[in-house]
């Protein structure tokens, strides 16, 4: 049952990308904000008004 | 342009993050950024949306047709290429890699733009993704009706079409990622999450399962064999379910649901939570398809522990898509986009249920083979991908052709027709696979089988089959309806192909402190860096594992009177695989007294060791072969192909009269024993050499028996080599308690 360990082996290869991914996510602040984003992507499909693109300064 | 609806939640995470930082989703204080202007690719999105449309009916009409020979066998109208064997792959693949694989990237392209706020990184590559997949999908309805096929379940397809299937899934993780990188939203929504997984993870299952030896230009043989084989296969299949027909639907569910309900899904946190429990469990799974089989134990208890916790991670996804609507339940009564939506996360509810339960041996011993299980993925199917996928096209289509359904009397219909088609699909199925299972078991007080002839509960349970099909047309009709409503929808409308669109360019990243700095940033701003190092230290991951695999012996334990097959047994399990037969007799009998008193001996792994591919089946429509050798002298298999209900009286097996006039391909057996030496299967030069003269030799006794009992064909007739195969079939342990005795 020699491929039982390369099966293993695949599969903990990509539960640690994953868990890279996690850290990558984690320390980038991607989950730094839990609630925002899910009331954001509700908001993404205004149109844009005519009006020229301009600089906008905050 | 940012968010501010909620001021003490927003006020809570920004305290979350360090002084210096700036949180996502935040403009930086005093930078200066500018608003850019760009069209979103909505010309994608349709064409995936139609090609799904199309697929889908086409697909779920060879289920039909297919649901409808399993009682009425004339249904194959005579033909070998659309006979049951060959057109159950054709379905499943129509379904699953045409109608919610176009779905997915329909889905895919519509949200990932939008999340992103930008256009897809290439349309070129859009392009080539679009029609690669659909030429995927025109080889495979051009092969698998000819019995071009690998024979395992779901990755059917020959060698040519494996590889174009990852050059295209390779450009859709190009274009993909590349639109990741050059977003305008820093913060990755959770739906993004769901689709890289799905990338990555059906991009190793692909590669590694597909690994064949090939003999020709659409022949070959999987690289490993019996159990192993088995276990790669399962491995594959289950995660395929979970990653093809899982998470990209839950990224969309994440997406779409909030979008048609107008309200944020219950809880982020939730979803950020189970995302990452989901796939974290999910690829130990795979081996609870061979519960009771000559895998090893500890890795049937391993698939079994992991499918139970699955079910918190998979309830979690559930939940928060039930409870988005919270508050919101009139909406529902209103809308039957939402209803779609709900009934959908309701049957990936009981389906995650279901599984989990279904991988616990003693619920196994009775569903395993049976029609629950075809239940069971039908309800994940019927209810959650194709609600989901019907739910999408209504609420897309008219958005980006601006104008309203065409019918929504048809809507309507639609959902309740789909419903009531669920309904008459999965109950009967229900019914049929718990009868059926509990009749294999039955024992009468004299201590034999209550049903021995296998017949008998095939016939039983045929009422069942009926209504099945009846609810699969319900459900397909609804599907024809709603492609009727759509493209009238379509017509009404015009396209906006590039949808206008502005957001301001995202600001140069945030300021990392500290030690934090090179790395974090590298990582940051280096998506496709990170893409690349994960890759390697998978690749150099698999090869350690790999070479020692391919140079160390195989450790299944042998058995020394288990011989490779013969030239002319390797034709006839070659036909065997073409025809389909494994869809419906399973070779591998389990160990419970119901099975060794119908069949015989329970399987061993070391029986297995030449088989490349593994042939156990998944399915019992008729009974088990691996112990069919020696069962019936040759004639009773040769009348029994060429008429089964002549040796079977209702029997709803197919004929298969090609066979006995066909001639065998026998071009190529020198290539076949030769690509099976080279994986492992010893075969030595003069074998190889004198191939088809031990083919011949043999054929002829078989012809010679045949005609001792009145039966007249020549040796070079395919029917000679499939009867020398199943005449094989488990007889080698057989060999060695006469040895001995």
């Amino acid at each position: 049952m020699s491929i039982i360990f390369f099966m293993i082996g695949v599969s903990l290869m990509m539960a640690l990308g994953f868990l890279g991914a996690f850290f990558w996510s984690m320390r980038t602040g991607q989950q730094d904000d839990l609630y925002t984003p899910s009331i954001r992507m509700l908001l993404e499909d205004d149109a844009p008004d005519t009006a020229e693109p301009q600089s906008h300064a905050k | 342009m940012n968010v501010s609806i909620n001021q003490p939640a927003a006020d809570a995470a920004s305290s979350l993050v360090k002084p210096g930082k700036v949180s996502i989703g935040q403009q930086p204080p005093g930078g200066e950024t500018l608003v850019e202007r760009f069209a979103y690719d909505n010309k994608i999105v349709r064409d995936f949306a139609v090609a799904s449309i199309i697929w889908g009916i086409i697909g779920m009409l060879v289920g039909v047709i297919a649901a409808t020979q399993l009682f009425a066998p004339a249904a194959n109208l005579g033909n070998q290429y659309t006979t049951f064997g060959r057109i159950r792959p054709l379905h499943t693949n129509a379904v699953i890699f045409a109608f919610v694989g176009n779905a997915i990237f329909m889905g895919v392209y519509y949200s990932l733009q939008r999340l992103c706020k930008t256009r897809m990184f290439s349309d070129v590559l859009s392009k080539i993704h679009f029609w690669g997949w659909q030429l995927i999908i025109l080889s495979a309805v051009a092969t698998l009706p000819l019995g071009l096929t690998s024979s395992k379940e779901y990755a059917e397809l020959e060698w040519p079409i494996d590889i174009a299937i990852t050059l295209i899934w390779v450009v859709f993780g190009i274009n993909m990622f590349g639109t990741i990188v050059k977003r305008r939203e820093r913060h990755l929504y959770v739906a993004i999450w769901f689709y890289i997984a799905t990338f990555v993870t059906v991009a190793v299952l692909h590669i590694v399962n597909s690994m064949e030896m090939p003999v020709s230009f659409l022949k070959s043989y999987s690289m490993y064999a019996g159990v192993q084989d088995a276990l790669v296969q399962w491995w594959y299949g289950h995660n395929a379910v979970a990653f093809f027909l899982t998470t990209p639907y839950l990224g969309m569910m994440y997406y779409f649901l909030p979008k048609m309900a107008n309200r944020p899904v219950y809880s982020y946190r939730l979803s950020i939570l189970h995302f990452w429990a989901l796939i974290f469990l999910y690829i130990w799974a795979g081996p609870h398809h061979l519960l009771y089989s000559s895998l090893p134990d500890w890795a049937q208890s391993l698939g079994t522990v992991f499918s139970i916790m699955l079910i918190a991670p998979s309830w979690g996804g559930m939940i928060n898509g039930l409870l988005t609507l919270r508050g919101a339940w009139d909406k529902v009564r209103e809308d039957t986009l939402l209803k779609f939506m709900v009934v959908g996360l309701t049957a990936y509810g009981m389906a995650t249920l279901e599984g989990p339960l279904l991988s616990l041996k003693n619920v196994n011993a009775i569903a395993h083979f049976t029609d629950w299980i075809v239940a069971h993925v039908h309800v994940g199917a019927l209810g959650w991908n194709g609600f989901l996928t019907f739910a999408m096209l209504y609420w897309l289509i008219p958005r980006i052709y601006r104008t309203p359904l065409y019918s929504k009397k048809l809507l309507n219909f639609h959902f309740w027709i789909g419903t009531l088609g669920i309904l008459f699909y999965a109950i009967p199925m229900y019914i049929s696979g718990f009868t059926q299972g509990m009749m294999w078991k039955e024992f009468t007080d004299a201590s034999v089988l209550k049903y021995p002839t296998f017949l008998e509960t095939t016939l039983q349970i045929l009422p069942m089959h009926m209504m099945r099909a009846l609810g699969g047309t319900l459900y397909l009709l609804g599907a024809i309806l709603m492609g009727y409503n759509l493209f009238k929808t379509m017509a009404a409308g015009k396209l906006v192909a590039n949808e206008e669109a502005e957001a301001y360019a995202l600001p140069v990243s945030y300021k990392p402190t500290g030690s934090e700095t090179y790395w974090h940033r590298w990582l940051e701003r280096k998506p496709f860096q990170f893409l690349i190092a994960s890759l390697v230290v998978i690749l150099i991951g698999s090869l350690i594992e790999l070479i020692p695999t391919f140079m160390v012996k195989s450790n299944v334990p042998t058995i020394a009177s288990v011989q490779p097959y013969t030239a002319l047994e390797v034709q006839g399990r070659d036909l065997f695989i073409r025809e389909g037969c494994v869809s419906c007799h399973s070779q591998l009998v389990r160990p419970f007294r119901s099975e060794t008193e119908r069949y015989g001996e329970y399987s061993k792994a070391g029986e297995f060791v030449y088989d490349h591919p593994f042939l156990w089946g998944s399915k019992r429509t008729g009974p088990d072969l691996h112990r069919e050798g020696g069962k019936y002298p040759d004639s009773w298999h040769y009348h029994h192909m060429n008429d089964p209900t002549s040796m079977s009286p209702g029997s709803v097996m197919p004929a298969y009269p090609w066979l006995i006039t066909q001639q065998l391909d026998i071009s190529n057996t020198s290539a076949k024993l030769r690509a099976l030496n080279k994986i492992g299967v010893p075969y030595d030069d003069l074998a190889i050499a004198q191939a088809n003269e031990d083919l011949t030799k043999q054929a002829t006794d078989v012809s010679g028996r045949l005609a001792k009992e009145g039966i007249n064909v020549k040796p070079d007739r395919e029917i000679v080599a499939l009867i020398a195969y199943l005449q094989r079939l488990g007889t080698d342990i057989k060999k060695m308690e006469t040895a001995q005795k």
